[in-house]
């Protein structure tokens, strides 16, 4: 029953926060001088043209009548239309038709980084805490800390460097028209996959030791080990269940902070994603678009903190009574 | 420890009030001491570096001082240049100097993101602390729209303003010391609390004392020493985010140099092996790594306590 409604409560505060996502991101995007409508007309805006086109997209309302017809249109999958292709008097091409095949490639793109960087920085992570103090352990951490603290773009321009200039396995920028199969799609993912592997690898490593470490210096661990319990016995039978919670919480965590390195990543090697799309946007000041890429962006980012906060709720029995 | 012991033992009891023990010495290890060179050698450059600089940033190389002795080619190009005498790292995608662009582009770099770590530190502490001594109300207030703020990830937070409303480095600073006073704000408000319900805060409001003296004297001076750490990390942060909204061409505006927008800048001479992408990255990469080596010393001497809190 306390665990249906440590859930609810979750729930209902995710909800809350995307509302309150949804406020900032309208607000942002509309205190500015100058609306859509002056965007489209551009040049040719005239007081008259400009009344009558605010009327046409209903900018006349007041801004609080306006946020409700946003997002019930958003909610309705209505995303509206793009400055791209807008001409005099015209509106531009309906976002949700650009948005879908970059969406396919972004979600391409981040599967791949998923399934090879995490059972790969989980195992590392774990041989490190299993063996702390041994070179493999000191070699993880000196490895991880490097890469953490250098810019994402640094370490893609290093790999671009090396793969592609240096010994020319692949190539610099990923061009995708969307008919690529098999082999084609898989070299144009390489180098931003490589890229963002590496970068979120280095921090499930490091979390994952710190958690195991953690685990490892609990009392009952202390007790397993007095006791003359063998050392793999006590990981794989007593830490290691222990850990799986905070571990995956820890993954949910990385895959959500993927949304930021997405963004350089696909700038770096012009990988044709959401991302670039909304840096476009950004640089073009599209503001319908960058509400649009922003709103998907930050509700998968809420999505999964929550997934992280239910997996350590459901792992972690003391945490379904809040304080 | 020893010196307090001693002390205890040979004054007379109670006659005066027994000193504080003494102050632990933070001692530096090789990496510390590494990264403090490394830091102050960055921090000169940020005051001399303009001074000593061989050219303007903005300044484009002339074509005559390529014209190689014995050529009869009297235009050569300028453009990604490899190092040579003329210009030492080599030049970038105009024709431009890679030392001096990377030596007035710290002061760039290093001035806004220190500006604007200082500020999230104003606005977070200052929000946080009051958030813990306050009352409940304005605590959940503040907590609850720190939520929010937190919950969106800051490049996008970034990316919406800065289409909104352009990039300036006012705006810059702005925004990011905003973004970043969310994070200060959580680990002030719980250092705070942490300290409120301590004995001397409760022998200090038993005898009197007011809230702001309590403030100024009891709980700012103990929560400053883990807040400084946490000031090297954030400050690490600021300049990945500055760095990178600057690569993705929405930071610093042209023709200032800046670290993050020299890499965007000369990225396309990559291919041709030309060094002027990689000067600048390396230049935040030793940056960021030193900071990260004197903080790793001095969170191990306060017992890694920091650390977790910081996670």
């Amino acid at each position: 029953m306390t665990l249906l409604n440590a859930i609810l409560r979750r729930t209902g505060l995710g909800v809350v926060t995307l509302f309150v996502v949804s406020v900032l991101i309208f607000i942002g995007t509309s205190i500015l001088p100058g609306d859509v409508a002056n965007i489209i007309l551009g040049q040719m805006a005239t007081p008259e043209s400009l009344a009558a086109l605010r009327a046409k997209l209903g900018l006349d309302e007041p801004a609080h009548v306006r946020y409700f017809i946003w997002l019930s249109d958003l909610l309705t999958g209505d995303l509206g239309f793009s400055k791209a292709g807008a001409g005099a008097g015209t509106i531009g091409t309906p976002i949700s038709e650009m948005l879908m095949p970059r969406l396919v490639n972004t979600l391409r793109l981040a599967t791949a980084v998923a399934v090879v960087a995490v059972p790969f920085a989980v195992t590392v992570g774990l041989l490190a805490a299993m063996y702390p103090g041994t070179k493999l352990d000191r070699a993880v951490t000196f490895t991880t800390l490097g890469l953490i603290s250098v810019p994402e773009f640094l370490v893609a321009t290093l790999l671009v460097l090396v793969v592609a200039v240096q010994l020319g396995w692949l190539p610099a920028t990923a061009y995708i028209s969307g008919q690529e199969t098999g082999m084609k799609l898989v070299r144009a993912l390489a180098m931003p996959a490589l890229t963002l592997i590496i970068v979120a690898s280095s921090q499930i490593m490091r979390m994952t030791r710190a958690t195991v470490l953690n685990v490892m210096s609990s009392p009952y661990i202390e007790m397993a080990i007095l006791k003359g319990v063998p050392r793999k016995r006590i990981i794989l039978r007593h830490a290691l269940f222990n850990a799986i919670g905070p571990i995956a919480n820890v993954i949910a965590l990385n895959l959500a902070y993927l949304v930021s390195g997405v963004v350089i990543v696909e700038t770096v090697f012009a990988y044709p994603g959401l991302a670039k799309l909304m840096i476009d946007a950004v640089q073009t000041r599209d503001l319908p678009l960058v509400q649009a890429c922003a709103m998907i962006f930050c509700a998968t980012y809420i999505v999964l903190i929550f997934i992280a906060d239910m997996v350590s709720i459901l792992s972690n029995p003391r945490l379904r009574h809040p304080r | 420890m020893a010196d307090s012991v001693d002390k205890t033992e040979t004054g007379t009891a109670f006659e005066e009030l027994p000193d504080a023990p003494p102050r632990r010495r933070l001692r530096l290890s090789w990496s510390g001491r590494l990264g403090v060179c490394v830091v102050a050698f960055w921090m000169a450059i940020v005051f001399i570096g303009p001074s000593i600089s061989p050219y303007h940033e903005a300044d484009i190389l002339d074509e005559a001082l390529f014209i190689v002795p014995g050529s009869d080619n009297p235009y050569p190009e300028t453009d990604y240049q490899p190092p040579s005498s003329v210009a030492w790292l080599g030049t970038d995608y105009l024709g431009r100097d890679t030392l001096s662009r990377t030596l007035y582009g710290a002061r760039t770099t290093i001035g806004i993101s220190l500006a604007s770590t200082l500020l999230a530190y104003l606005v977070g502490v200052t929000l946080g602390i009051a958030a813990a001594v306050g009352g409940t109300v304005m605590d959940s207030a503040l907590s609850r729209f720190n939520d929010a703020i937190l919950s969106i990830p800051s490049i996008m937070l970034a990316l919406v303003v800065i289409a909104a409303i352009g990039s300036t480095i006012p705006i810059l600073i702005m925004l990011t010391g905003l973004i970043y006073a969310s994070t200060v704000f959580r680990i002030a408000r719980s250092l705070g609390l942490d300290v409120k319900v301590s004995d001397f805060v409760e022998a200090a409001r038993v005898r009197g004392e007011g809230l702001w003296w309590i403030v100024a004297r009891e709980i700012l001076p103990n929560v400053a020493m883990p807040m400084a750490t946490d000031f090297g990390l954030r400050f690490v942060y600021v300049i990945l985010f500055i760095s990178s909204l600057s690569f993705l061409g929405l930071g610093v505006q042209p023709p200032q140099s800046d670290w993050g927008s020299m890499v965007r800048e000369s990225l396309s001479g990559l291919p041709y092996g030309s060094v002027a992408p990689l000067v600048p990255a390396l230049a935040i990469a030793t940056l960021t790594i030193a900071i990260n080596l004197i903080v790793d010393d001095v969170s191990a001497h306060a017992g890694g306590r920091l650390a977790k809190r910081m996670i």
